[in-house]
C-alpha cells in the first residue's frame, strides 16, 4: 500500500500569518487513516489555525497539505465532501432549534426534507437530545451544544472529522460523555483529528499526539512515549495539620530523593517524579512519623509539565493548568 | 435471611447509539445549487418564525411615518391629507423596503461572529449559496413589509389608479431594487465588527438619502442646488417609477435607472460579499 492511501492527512511546512502575528510557522503532520490523532498545545499555539487550514477554511501562506489524498487548496471541494468540522465555537445556529439545525444541514448535504427530518430524529435520539429538539440552541448548555455539534458532523458519516477543543469549558460529566462519543466515532472507523489543551484528554483518546507550541510541532509520538519523555507525575499531599509541613517535606524529600514544593495552601506540598511504589512508600513514612495525611494523589504530568520538559519553558497556560491540578487534587 | 439484590439499571448506551447513528449515515447525492440556495432561504424564514419581532422594526416605523406625515404635514404640503397620501404612499413603500435591506448586513454579521459560518464553509456546496439564500430569504421579508405599508395606505384612503396590477408591479420593482441594495449591506455587514454597528451605520446612510429624494416632497419646491441632487438620486428615480406604475402611467428613464442601479449593485457587491464571506 502506498503512503497515499494509508495517510488521512499529510501536511508539510504549513505556514500562516495574520498581519504581523505568525499563527503557524512550519507544521508537518502525518495522520494515519482510522486513527485518533491529537494536537496538544496551549491557547494561541496554532492548533485552530492548523485545523482551519486542513478543513479548507484558511489558505496556507506556504506549505502543502493533502487530506484524504486531495490538496486542500487546489481540490478544496473534494476535501469538503469527505470531512466534517466541529469548530471551537460550537458550529451550530443558535437562533434555530436543535432539530432545525440538523434538518438544515441534512438538506444542504443532499437529503430531501423528509429524509433529513428522519435522520435528524435518529441523531437527536442517539445523542440524547430528544427533549431539547424543539428548543432554540441559544438555551442549550455547553455539553448539549457540543453533542448537537457532533451530531451535525455525522449526518453523513465523514471519512475524517476535525474536533477543535471539543471539551474546553465543559463540566466533568459532559466531558466524559463527549469522550465516550469520540471513542464510539473512532470505533466506527472515522479518522479523527482532535485538538486539546489537556494532556489527559489526548492521553484518553488519541493514538498519537503532536505537541504544538508557537506554531511548530515540538514533539510527536504515542501518549506513552510522550509521557515517558516527561517522566512520571507529581505526588500531591495535603496534611491534616499545616504545622507539620516542614517535617513532611523533609520525609518526602528523603524517601523520594526529589525536590519538594510547598504549595500556596499551607497544608499542601508536592514532589515530582514519583511512581506508584515510591508514592506508597512515602505516604507510609509520613504515617509512621505520625503526620496525618488528609488527601494524597499521584498526578499525571500536566500539560504544563510536558511543556516544561519539552521546551524548558513555562507555558503561558500556567495559571489555567494550576487551576486544573488543584481541581484534580480536590477531586482526589 | 435477606438476599441482597443488585439491580443493574438498563440504560441507554451512548456508545452503542452513536455507533448505530454513525453507521446509518449513508451519503446522498450532493445537493444541487438551487436546492442549497432554497435551503438557506428556508433558514431565513425559520429565523423570522422564531423572532417575529425583527419584522416590527422595519414595518412599524414606516407605518408611523405614514401617519405622521399624512396627518401632520399632508395639509401643509399638498393642501389636503388625502392628496398628500396619494403622493406619499409609493415613496413610503420605497423607504420601508430600503430600510429593511440593512438587515441583510445585520444577519450576516451575526452569523460571522458565530461558529456556524465555519460549518457552512466546510460543506461541499457552491460558494455563493449561503449568501444568495440569505438575500432571497430577506426578499420575503420585503414582501411582508410591502404588504403592510400598502395595506395601511389603502385603509387610510390611498387608491392606486392602476389597481392591483399597479401595486404588484410597483412592489416587484421595489423588491428588485431592495435585492440589489441588500448585497451592498451584506458586504458592509461582513466588514463591520458588530451587528449593532451595521444597523447604526445603515440607518445613518439611508436616512439622509431617503429624505434627500422625492419620497416626501416634490423637488420643484427645493432650492436649486438641492433639487439638482434630488433629481439624480436613484431613490428619487425608484420612487417616481413606483408612483408611475401605481398610477398606471409608463415609467421610462426612472424604471431603467432603478433596475440598472439594482443590477449594478448586485454585480459589484454579490461577488464582493462572497469573497468576504469565504476569506480567511
Amino acid at each position: 500500500m502506498s503512503a497515499f492511501s494509508t495517510l488521512a492527512i499529510e501536511a508539510s511546512g504549513l505556514k500562516k500569518s495574520f498581519g504581523t502575528s505568525r499563527a503557524v510557522c512550519g507544521v508537518d503532520l502525518a495522520v494515519p487513516r482510522g486513527s485518533v490523532y491529537g494536537i496538544l498545545g496551549p491557547n494561541g499555539a496554532g492548533k485552530t489555525t492548523t485545523i482551519r487550514i486542513l478543513a479548507t477554511l484558511v489558505r496556507p501562506d506556504a506549505g502543502e497539505a493533502r487530506v484524504l489524498g486531495h490538496d486542500v487548496v487546489r481540490d478544496a471541494d473534494a476535501v469538503r465532501g469527505a470531512i466534517s468540522l466541529t469548530g471551537q465555537l460550537a458550529s451550530v445556529d443558535e437562533e434555530l432549534t436543535g432539530e432545525e439545525n440538523l434538518i438544515l444541514l441534512g438538506r444542504l448535504l443532499g437529503f430531501r426534507h423528509g429524509r433529513a427530518k428522519a435522520r435528524a430524529a435518529e441523531l437527536l435520539d442517539a445523542f440524547d437530545l430528544v427533549e431539547a429538539a424543539g428548543r432554540l440552541v441559544k438555551g442549550y448548555s455547553g455539553g448539549m451544544r457540543r453533542r448537537l455539534d457532533i451530531a451535525a458532523s455525522i449526518i453523513v458519516t465523514p471519512e475524517l472529522m476535525f474536533l477543535d477543543e471539543p471539551t474546553t469549558g465543559l463540566d466533568p460529566r459532559s466531558r466524559n460523555q463527549l469522550w465516550d462519543i469520540v471513542r464510539a466515532l473512532a470505533a466506527g472507523g472515522t479518522t479523527i483529528l482532535l485538538s486539546t489543551q489537556y494532556l489527559e484528554e489526548a492521553d484518553q483518546l488519541a493514538d498519537e499526539i503532536a505537541v504544538i507550541d508557537h506554531g511548530r510541532v515540538i514533539a510527536e509520538g504515542t501518549p506513552r512515549q510522550l509521557k515517558a519523555s516527561v517522566g512520571s507525575g507529581a505526588l500531591h499531599v495535603r496534611l491534616l495539620d499545616a504545622d507539620r509541613r516542614a517535617d513532611a517535606a523533609h520525609i518526602l524529600s528523603r524517601t523520594l530523593a526529589a525536590d519538594v514544593h510547598v504549595e500556596p495552601d499551607a497544608a499542601a506540598l508536592s514532589a515530582p517524579g514519583a511512581d506508584a511504589d515510591q508514592a506508597a512508600e512515602a505516604i507510609g513514612e509520613l504515617s509512621r512519623a505520625g503526620i496525618g495525611v488528609a488527601t494524597f494523589s499521584l498526578g499525571q504530568p500536566t500539560l504544563d509539565e510536558v511543556f516544561l520538559a519539552l521546551t524548558g519553558d513555562r507555558t503561558e497556560q500556567e495559571e489555567a493548568t494550576d487551576v486544573m491540578t488543584a481541581t484534580e487534587r480536590n477531586a482526589a | 435471611m435477606s438476599t441482597a439484590t443488585i439491580q443493574i439499571e438498563t440504560r441507554h448506551d451512548p456508545e452503542d447509539a452513536v455507533r448505530k447513528a454513525l453507521a446509518a449515515g449513508t451519503p446522498p447525492a450532493r445537493a444541487g445549487a438551487l436546492s442549497t440556495v432554497l435551503t438557506f432561504g428556508w433558514r431565513g424564514m425559520l429565523k423570522i418564525k422564531h423572532v417575529p419581532e425583527q419584522l416590527l422594526d422595519v414595518t412599524l416605523t414606516p407605518v408611523l411615518i405614514v401617519f405622521l406625515f399624512t396627518y401632520m404635514f399632508g395639509g401643509a404640503i399638498a393642501g389636503s391629507t388625502g392628496e398628500y397620501l396619494q403622493y406619499l404612499l409609493p415613496g413610503m413603500l420605497v423607504m420601508s423596503l430600503l430600510f429593511s435591506t440593512v438587515y441583510s448586513g445585520v444577519g450576516l454579521n451575526t452569523d460571522a461572529t458565530n461558529g456556524v459560518v465555519d460549518r457552512f464553509r466546510s460543506l461541499p456546496i457552491p460558494r455563493p449559496s449561503p449568501l444568495i439564500g440569505a438575500v432571497l430569504g430577506d426578499s420575503v421579508r420585503y414582501l411582508v413589509g410591502a404588504s403592510v405599508i400598502v395595506g395601511v395606505g389603502m385603509a387610510l384612503g390611498y387608491r392606486p389608479e392602476a389597481g392591483l396590477v399597479g401595486i404588484v408591479m410597483a412592489v416587484a420593482l421595489v423588491v428588485a431594487f431592495a435585492f440589489g441594495l441588500s448585497w451592498f449591506f451584506a458586504a458592509v455587514g461582513l466588514l463591520m465588527r458588530a451587528p449593532r454597528a451595521v444597523s447604526a451605520a445603515g440607518s445613518m446612510a439611508l436616512f439622509p438619502l431617503v429624505f434627500l429624494s422625492n419620497v416626501f416632497v416634490e423637488p420643484e419646491t427645493l432650492p436649486g442646488w438641492l433639487e439638482a441632487f434630488v433629481d439624480v438620486s436613484p431613490i428619487s428615480h425608484l420612487a417616481s417609477a413606483a408612483r408611475a406604475l401605481m398610477a398606471g402611467t409608463v415609467p421610462g428613464l426612472e424604471l431603467t435607472v432603478s433596475l440598472g442601479t439594482a443590477a449594478l449593485l448586485t454585480a459589484i457587491f454579490a461577488p464582493l460579499t462572497t469573497y468576504l464571506y469565504h476569506r480567511n
